[in-house]
């Protein structure tokens, strides 16, 4: 059986516009192997989850850095759950303080990787969510 | 280039060093590497505050004047960040550094849908002319200058700034303002662009000519090489980078009908720190020749201080850590001295905790004292230029310039800066360029100390910033009010000047002036360019 490539869309939602380890990290999951499409900046939540449907990925990978990243995972995972999007996955990276780490997973974010996080740690988190 | 290489025997001997920007150095330097590179003490060096400046504009350096130290501050409502530059002043800092949030830098109003959990959050939140007022309170405008780090929109700031100092009662021939004003380096990195690439250098334009004209102590833009750097670019890109923005920038302004040297002593810079010690140094000393030689052999500017690069060497937040933060408190202070070795004329640090968020007071006011040290203590105001003459140094400084030239020429070859940017060529070559670092450092080519070794001990958290929900709605709130007391027809008609303005491809910036003036906000004056000009299809790069 030839085995699907893991696709995944790496988005910068809202105004931040520090994408370096947005691409980074883009370039590191398509060096493993994924089909990795990246948002560009200032994203709204509405066209990143309808980006997603249109390439239909397995994944979304949200970069944030401002701090801002419950509000912004609440808005997504309501709005993914009005597009029935059950079985897309969410993982997110940027500036997340330890202590938020396990408010992300309790709101249903699979995967969180704080800046510095290795690209093995990334790839391998990824590929054990399939 | 690529990343910067030590290797070693099986004796931890190391047998090479390769900088990042592609030079080997040499276990020992004497005379002979001099020679080698064509040094002339007079064509390379010249005495300090002689052309070409490569060891300090002024002539006696920090003795005659130690650095303006500038930390870069800014959260929350105005009356928060009033209370913040208070507290920075009162400890010495001598000119301020504004950072506003993101919903200001991208033109939005605190009450746009789009500003939602952003307000205040990294910088102050601006809706109005009334938040300046707030802001600005008891601060000297006639003594303190204000860099405003804000771009897109830099043009919407300066008119506020000149607005908040008139409403004081300062003339506009007496204030100092640099707003940041670099669009093209927003597109690089950092992010916050809003205009297509042509429209935003023409509102860049707009603001050189204007302050050229009206505002004699304002610098209309800071060129910054170090949110290329930040963003992944070599020290010889960055110079590079930031020499070839110049450039576009001082067409705009020369197609105007102005002269270089009627405007270009307005451009400073602003430059990163981090990274290798020698490097930097060699940088900036480079950097400061290269940019009068331009001017002087390219465009013909005579007068000496037109020719002085100018501007802000620090920052060097790419070099701090998440791990161990503490040590970013040692690492600051070393990129503090090569910035003061490298004779900068003004200089902030990033505080250790801000791989977590923006700083604490405490944090904030480490970085400060970190750079009163220096000054203070330790004798870098001793003498100018301290290491000029060392083989090592006039060797390296020589090699960065040749590399920097070679890096403008391919530049150049892309077509110029504005093509390169509206291509995406140089965004894609910056993001390789992080790639690489990132991957040299997790395969341990690159070494950070509590990262990837020594790292045994603690890794405290450190104490955060906290963001207050509350800002956002007493902010919200203070809009809803000043739209209600505002003299709304006022603020249309002056709106419908700035569209006007705007389309007859005049000047923006007195109609800006008079829309501040009449509390017009941040979001509709925006709204207006936004309007004509659409917004930027950012060129995909993978």
């Amino acid at each position: 059986m030839v085995e699907r490539k893991i696709r995944i869309l790496v988005a910068k939602p809202d105004l931040d516009g520090h994408d370096r380890g947005a691409k980074v990290v883009a370039l590191a999951l398509r060096d493993a192997g994924m089909e990795v499409a990246y948002s560009g900046l200032h994203q709204s939540i509405d066209q990143i989850v309808s980006t997603a449907i249109q390439e239909s990925v397995d994944i979304i990978g949200l970069s944030i850095m401002t701090g801002a990243h419950l509000p912004i995972c609440q808005k997504l995972i309501k709005r993914m759950q009005a597009e029935k999007m059950e079985d897309v996955r969410i993982i997110v990276g940027g500036v997340v303080p330890k202590d938020d780490i396990p408010k992300l997973k309790e709101m249903g974010v699979q995967g969180v990787f704080p800046g510095g996080t290795s690209f093995d740690k990334i790839v391998q988190s990824i590929q054990s969510l399939f | 280039m690529g990343i910067a290489r030590y290797i070693k025997d099986e004796k931890d001997s190391i047998k090479e060093v390769i900088y990042q920007s592609g030079i080997h150095v040499e276990p020992v330097y004497g005379p002979k590497n001099l020679e080698e590179v064509g040094f002339d003490y007079k064509n390379d060096l010249g005495d300090p505050g002689e052309y070409p400046f490569t060891r300090n504009i002024h002539p006696l350096g920090y003795r005659s004047r130690a650095w303006t130290t500038r930390q870069y501050t800014g959260f929350g409502t105005p009356a928060e960040t009033n209370q913040r530059f208070k507290y920075m002043i009162a400890h010495g800092q001598t000119g301020l550094n504004v950072a506003f949030d993101l919903p200001t830098q991208m033109g939005l109003d605190s009450d746009d849908p789009k500003s939602a959990g952003e307000v205040g959050r990294v910088g102050m939140a601006v809706d109005s002319l009334r938040d300046f007022e707030i802001a600005f309170q008891d601060i000297p405008f006639d003594k303190i200058g204000s860099g405003l780090t804000i771009n897109a929109n830099a043009s919407v700031m300066l008119a506020m700034y000149q607005a908040v100092a008139e409403k004081f009662g300062y003339t506009k021939e007496t204030i100092s303002a640099t707003p940041q004003n670099d669009i093209l380096k927003e597109m690089i990195g950092r992010g916050a662009w809003i205009f297509p690439v042509e429209h935003g250098v023409r509102l860049v334009g707009d603001t050189i000519e204007y302050a050229v004209k009206e505002l004699p102590r304002c610098n209309p833009v800071s060129i910054c090489g170090y949110h290329i750097r930040e963003s992944g670019a070599t020290p010889v890109q960055e110079i590079a980078c930031a020499f070839e923005i110049a450039k576009a920038y001082i067409k705009n302004v020369m197609d105007r009908g102005l002269k270089p040297e009627d405007f270009v002593g307005r451009f400073s810079f602003n430059l990163n720190v981090y990274g290798n010690f020698w490097e930097q140094i060699a940088k900036f000393r480079a950097a400061r020749k290269l940019w009068a030689k331009i001017l002087r052999e390219e465009y013909g500017v005579q007068e000496k201080k037109k020719l002085f690069l100018r501007g802000l060497f620090g920052g060097g937040g790419s070099g701090l850590t998440k791990d161990q933060p503490e040590n970013n408190i040692i690492r600051s202070a070393y990129y503090a001295l090569a910035a003061a070795l490298g004779g900068a004329q003004t200089t902030a640090l990033c505080s250790f905790d801000e791989a977590y968020t923006i700083p604490t007071p405490r944090a904030a006011l480490l970085s400060l004292r970190t750079l009163e040290i220096l000054m203070e203590e330790v004798g870098l105001r001793d003498t100018v230029d301290p290491l000029a003459g060392s083989y090592f140094i006039e060797t390296l400084t020589k090699q960065m310039e040749e590399k920097i030239l070679e890096e403008m020429k391919r530049v150049q070859e892309m077509g110029g800066m504005i093509n390169a940017v509206a291509k995406g060529y140089i965004q894609r070559e910056v993001a390789k360029q992080a790639y690489e670092f990132e991957k040299g450092l997790q395969n341990k080519e690159i070494i950070k100390v509590g990262v990837n070794k020594y790292t045994e001990g603690d890794h405290p958290e450190v104490e955060l910033h906290e963001y207050n929900e509350a800002w956002a709605d007493e902010q919200i709130a203070g809009l809803k009010e000043l739209k209600r007391i505002r003299d709304g027809n006022a603020v249309s008609q002056m709106l419908k000047k700035l569209d006007q303005a705007t389309r007859d491809g005049k000047n923006v910036m007195p109609a800006l002036v008079e829309c501040c003036k009449v509390y017009a906000t941040v979001g509709e004056m925006t709204g207006v360019f936004q309007d004509i000009f659409g917004v930027w299809d950012e060129p995909s790069i993978f």
